[in-house]
């Protein structure tokens, strides 16, 4: 892991060459991703290789061979389901997952809109929520899921299954310390955006 | 036990019945479920995939609240829930930069105190007193116990079973008098949270998850988290239009529990399911005639 | 008034760049007790060791500071020199002026003061020096070798042809290892008992070797040249001398279905068994846990069965049988006692280590390591040389093999590579192919490591001619799915998953260390690493000495290897005792402590401090033979010289002789002064 001095030198884990991609990702997750020796056992195990087109292997071979671009245009980083099946697996303890949460962050950072639609949409619907109400209202979710770029006519044939079966409350619902969430949001959004 | 009970955001919503069941085999088995005052939600998959401070702030807010309402200990069931904020717990002891900035947003004392607990630890605990009071022989169900990835892995930060060959879920099963049958799929992904996102994917990893077990033999597969459930059981129709097979009844871990404790469909919300738990009944009134009693 | 001669060195520009070493010269020409003093452009040189011998004789030298190089480099060198023009040569001491001073500073006159104090540090202390002369005990030529595998073979010939006598030491019921249990080796694909078993036979036959199968070291004391071991030789509950190998008793014996261990599982023994039929040697052994007589001894008290004693026409079998120990004296212990196989399982011998779930934890059938494979291809095996699954006795059609289960695996807490697999594979996948004409064989692995003589055409053959198809990659995870085992791997070439219904999976495992070694290791003062392989002297210099005078290692013991780089270290370990045995005492430096028996008071906190196990008790008794002190003694033979036993010493009774208190403060006073 990058040491803070390196950070603050711009020198990465190799004390004479200038930081690299691959630095970026090691002080950030911990983890060294030259450690990768490419076996392929992450991706053997993933889930959702026969969807992506970069499997978890592949995106630890572009860290190392510091190809930032490749990576942030490319939408596997977004398919991943965060099962840690790679990560459990890694004889080297690369944390594959990890290290791709890391990279869908700096993609976000730099502004990137590699990330599918429905995902990207989803994933900052869920966020409204809880920054609406402290707690997720899955009606408004699912409302604002689709307005937002999710597929608008999807579901529809299930969701008054979901209300016949008491499964969906019309309610939003806002707790006492929403101010105390909303504040956690800013706080961490502001973070984020001192790294861009 | 007295624990500080976090439902998380789809207990009151699409997994109701999750929470109708464990609130009803609580009192039998003697668990004092105390909610935490104001929690708010863990972040999920959305926050941890897009901001990592977001992704350890948001539960750490919870475990905070629970330091200060005076819990030794958190029981989330869903388990997403559950990997959240042990995650949070484990990344806040193991780097200490993190630490100081979560402490810093959260304006709240907090010294990382409460350990976290998941449902499947829970109901393990609780064996002796589940097969003291098991009176509904489920001899004649078989049931495949499904435990999906985030209960079992990152292995450091669960760690109470092993992460390819876990066997806590079947030790319940077994106790409620029910009979665990092997699977190959039992820690395999169902899709997590992409069930409204990328529907065809959950629909391919259930699909794969549901032959097995019905190739194992198993009547239900009972299932320890809400996003498990949904993706099995909501989505099961989407699967079988594909392959016109039966259909199979996706259980939560309580709701077995409470079949063999005695308690009522009704009470453990199995008629809240999109696939039929009828089967299920059945198999259990078939059990009852037979009369085997522990 | 001592006659100290001084000699500084220019090392050509190393010394003399930096230091003015005419100036150091002078200033010691000044020092009180320098009877001459000088400078020289290269004091190695022969010329100016002859400058040293020279200036010796002239000027009546009683000491001798030569300032150059580390004493690491020359100091034996100068006390040659110094000895042959007849001055003791502990009276020759060096000055490090290159390495502590020339080679570390820049200011030319600071340094040159520094070399200056250095030189008179050095001055003062050889005032203090008294001569001494190097210790000489006696070597006992005979030779222990703990271990019958290929190493332990080849080191027990090789010393015992080289006029040594060998005492071999097997814990197995047979000599052979894990080699014997092989079918054939790389790269030549020689059947391996037909390369082994004539060595085996020799060494039973060898006039000068003693062979102690079924037989553990019990206890080593002494040093190197005299070393006294214990050897337990277990009760095999057959009289060695009167039986004759016939094996009436093992055809006679009804408990036949003991899983054996040198089929790996594979096959079945009976309770007094012989591991292979051209084992050696050729005595039965009975196994007193799985034997009825000994079960219902055990319970009743009573004795059952008793059919091989009946069955035995030479008297042989001998229920009472005891463990005994027998005592040898050796001067030189060889270790050669292998290696074991990594299992994948839950539970692990050792802490630090996991098994693979993801591959069942070796209780998915017809998955097996590669010792079993092994066992299927051998003629002599389980299966007469076919390979058959296990489970069911099918033929399989495809075999999926595993490179690096556990080597290279940080993870699992194995991060060396194991070296063989590699070639293993290979050999398995064509010998495969060979029995079984229209077998596929696949092969997941991560790198190819064939770096032997003839190594890497091995593999391309295997690949081009036998048609093994090799993917590059791993393997997630396998389960048994009905008559098959699907293996979830992937092919980092083409970039795609890759699914194979196998109908058996062979893992290519780790080496690792024997079971228990570490209790042996212990025994010998012989250090280890943390997977428990004994460590070397010096990786690259010294690979076949141990940081214990005398021990030697051969073979795997030590790291992964092969059997012809098992060969080439045993025969160097051999060499090296053949050369300790080829005088009839061993020298040893006397810069060793030495104990004032006047000032001793017995408390023994030197004993307890002695890495080497030097310190002995010595009775002092008066004329009468009435015991006065029981005192603490250096045995000269062991002591390294280390100083701990100094360093702890309450009372001031040891000394290290060279190191005394009086040349150290010596030489701090003349650097305070």
């Amino acid at each position: 892991m990058a040491s803070p001095e390196q950070q603050e030198t711009g020198h990465g884990l190799d004390q004479h060459a200038p930081a690299e991609l691959k630095d970026e990702v090691a002080a950030l997750t911990g983890a060294n991703p030259a450690r990768c020796y490419q076996c392929g056992k992450c991706s053997a195990g993933c889930p959702m290789a026969v969807e992506t087109s970069l499997r978890p292997h592949d995106i630890l071979r572009l860290i190392n061979m510091d190809q930032r671009e490749k990576l942030m245009e490319n939408d596997s980083i977004w398919l991943c389901l965060t099962c840690e099946t790679c990560a459990a697996r890694c004889p080297n303890s690369c944390d594959p997952a990890r290290v791709i949460d890391t990279l869908r962050e700096m993609s976000l950072a730099s502004g990137s809109t590699a990330a599918p639609k429905a995902i990207s949409a989803f994933h900052q619907a869920f966020l409204n929520q809880i920054k609406s109400g402290g707690r997720l209202f899955e009606v408004g979710l699912i409302a604002n899921y689709k307005f937002t770029g999710g597929a608008l006519l999807a579901d529809v044939m299930t969701a008054p299954g979901m209300f016949m079966r008491g499964k969906l409350a019309l309610k939003p619902r806002r707790i006492k310390g929403v101010k105390d969430v909303r504040r956690i949001f800013a706080a961490c959004e502001a973070a984020a955006k001192e790294q861009q | 036990m007295k624990l500080g009970y976090y439902p998380g955001c789809s207990m009151h919503g699409t997994a109701r019945e999750f929470d109708e069941s464990l609130q009803a085999i609580a009192k039998p088995l003697g668990l004092e479920l105390t909610e935490l005052d104001d929690w708010s939600c863990c972040g999920a998959t959305s926050a941890h995939a897009t901001n990592r401070l977001l992704g350890v702030a948001l539960p750490a807010r919870n475990l905070a609240l629970a330091e200060q309402q005076g819990f030794k200990d958190v029981f989330a069931p869903c388990a997403a829930c559950y990997s959240r904020l042990a995650t949070a717990r484990h990344e806040m002891q193991e780097d200490a930069k993190l630490d100081a900035k979560v402490k810093e947003i959260l304006k709240r004392p907090f010294s990382n105190s409460v350990g976290v607990m998941n449902i499947v630890e829970v109901l393990r605990g609780l064996i002796p007193q589940i097969k003291e009071q098991a009176v509904q022989p489920l001899s004649e169900l078989k049931v495949a116990c499904y435990y999906g990835c985030l209960l079992l892995r990152p292995a450091e930060i669960t760690g109470f079973d092993d992460a390819e060959d876990p066997s806590s879920m079947e030790d319940v099963t077994r106790a409620t008098g029910a009979t665990p049958v092997e699977w190959r799929m039992r820690t395999e992904c169902c899709g997590g949270s992409f069930s409204l996102s990328r529907t065809g994917s959950v629909v391919r990893l259930g699909r794969a998850v549901i032959n097995d077990a019905r190739a194992a033999g198993a009547n239900a597969i009972v299932v320890a988290c809400p996003m498990c459930h949904s993706n099995l059981d909501f989505r099961q129709q989407a699967m079988g239009q594909r392959e016109g097979a039966t259909e199979m009844p996706i259980l939560y871990l309580p709701q077995l529990v409470g079949l063999a404790l005695g308690l009522s469909p009704q009470t453990l919300g199995l008629k809240r399911h999109f696939v039929s738990t009828q089967p299920v009944l059945e198999l259990v009134a078939a059990g009852a005639a037979k009369g085997e009693v522990k | 008034m001592p006659r100290i001669g001084v000699f500084i060195c220019h090392c050509g520009e190393n010394i003399a760049r930096t230091v003015d070493v005419k100036r150091v010269a002078e200033a010691l020409a000044e020092h009180p007790g320098v009877a001459y003093s000088t400078d020289y452009k290269y004091m190695c040189s022969d010329p100016g060791q002859t400058l040293v011998k020279q200036a010796i004789v002239e000027h009546k030298l009683d000491g001798v500071v030569v300032a150059a190089c580390s004493p690491r480099m020359h100091e034996k060198t100068f006390r040659r020199a110094a000895s042959s023009a007849g001055l003791n040569p502990y009276l020759c001491e060096m000055a490090n002026i290159r390495e502590h001073c020339s080679w570390i500073h820049e200011d030319r006159e600071e340094a040159t003061q520094k070399a200056i104090e250095l030189t008179r540090m050095m001055v003062e202390k050889v005032k203090y020096n008294a001569p001494m002369q190097a210790i000489r005990i006696p070597v006992e030529k005979r030779a222990l070798v703990i271990g019958g595998g290929i190493a332990g073979i080849q080191a027990a010939l090789d010393l015992a042809d080289g006029g040594a006598e060998v005492v071999l030491v097997e814990k197995e019921p047979s000599i052979g290892g894990h080699m014997s249990q092989l079918s054939e080796t790389f790269p030549t694909l020689d059947c391996s008992q037909c390369i082994l078993t004539p060595r085996m036979v020799e060494v039973y036959q060898h006039p000068r070797i003693k062979l102690l199968t079924f037989s553990e070291v019990e206890n080593v004391e002494g040093y190197i040249g005299n070393f006294t071991v214990q050897i337990r030789r277990k009760a095999r509950s057959v009289d060695e001398d009167l039986c004759n190998g016939c094996g009436d008793c093992i055809a006679s014996c009804p408990v036949k279905k003991i899983p054996s261990e040198f089929e790996c599982g594979l096959g079945k023994r009976t309770a007094i068994y012989v591991p292979f039929p051209q084992a050696v040697p050729n005595t039965p052994t009975l196994d007193r846990e799985n034997c009825t007589l000994f079960k219902s001894r055990a319970k009743t008290g009573k004795d059952a069965c008793m059919r091989c004693q009946k069955a035995c026409q030479r008297g042989a079998i001998n229920y009472n049988q005891q463990d005994r120990i027998e005592e040898f004296k050796v001067g030189a212990i060889v270790v050669a006692t292998g290696f074991q196989l990594y299992k994948i399982t839950k539970e692990q011998p050792r802490p630090g280590i996991s098994g693979y779930g993801e591959y069942g934890y070796g209780t998915v059938p017809d998955v097996i390591d590669g010792l079993q494979f092994e066992r299927l291809a051998s003629a002599s095996g389980p299966t007469a040389g076919k390979i058959l699954r296990p489970s069911d006795g099918k033929e399989p059609k495809k075999i999926v093999f595993l490179q690096c289960i556990g080597s290279r695996d940080c993870a699992k807490g194995i991060e060396y590579c194991s070296k063989i697999c590699c070639m293993y594979t290979a050999k398995h996948a064509m010998l495969y192919r060979h029995k079984v004409h229209g077998g596929q064989a696949y092969v997941f692995y991560m790198d190819i490591r064939a770096n032997g003589k003839g190594y890497d055409e091995f593999v391309r053959r295997a690949i081009e001619e036998d048609g093994a198809k090799y993917l590059r990659g791993r393997v997630s995870k396998l389960y048994r799915d009905g008559e098959v085992i699907k293996v979830h791997g992937f092919d980092t070439l083409s970039s795609e998953p890759v699914v194979i219904d196998a109908d058996m999976v062979v893992l290519a495992t780790a080496m690792r260390a024997q079971p228990n070694i570490e209790a042996l290791a212990q025994k010998l003062s012989v250090s280890y690493d943390k997977h428990a392989f004994l460590n070397e002297a010096h990786p690259k210099l010294r690979p076949v000495e141990t940081n214990t005078a005398g021990v030697f290692l051969a073979g795997a013991v030590q790291a992964p290897r092969d059997i012809p780089d098992s060969v080439a270290m045993a025969s160097a370990a051999a060499a090296k005792v053949l050369d300790l045995f080829s005088a009839d005492e061993l020298e040893r430096e006397p810069t060793i402590a030495k104990v004032d028996a006047t000032i001793c008071t017995g408390c023994f906190h030197c004993e307890r401090v002695c890495p080497y196990g030097a310190v002995e008790h010595k009775e002092i008794r008066d004329r009468k033979g009435n015991l006065i002190k029981v005192i603490a003694d250096v045995n000269p033979g062991v002591c390294q010289g280390c100083g701990t036993c100094v360093a702890t010493c309450p009372s001031k009774s040891v000394e290290l002789q060279g190191f005394t208190d009086s040349q150290v403060f010596a030489e701090i006073n003349a650097l305070m002064g």
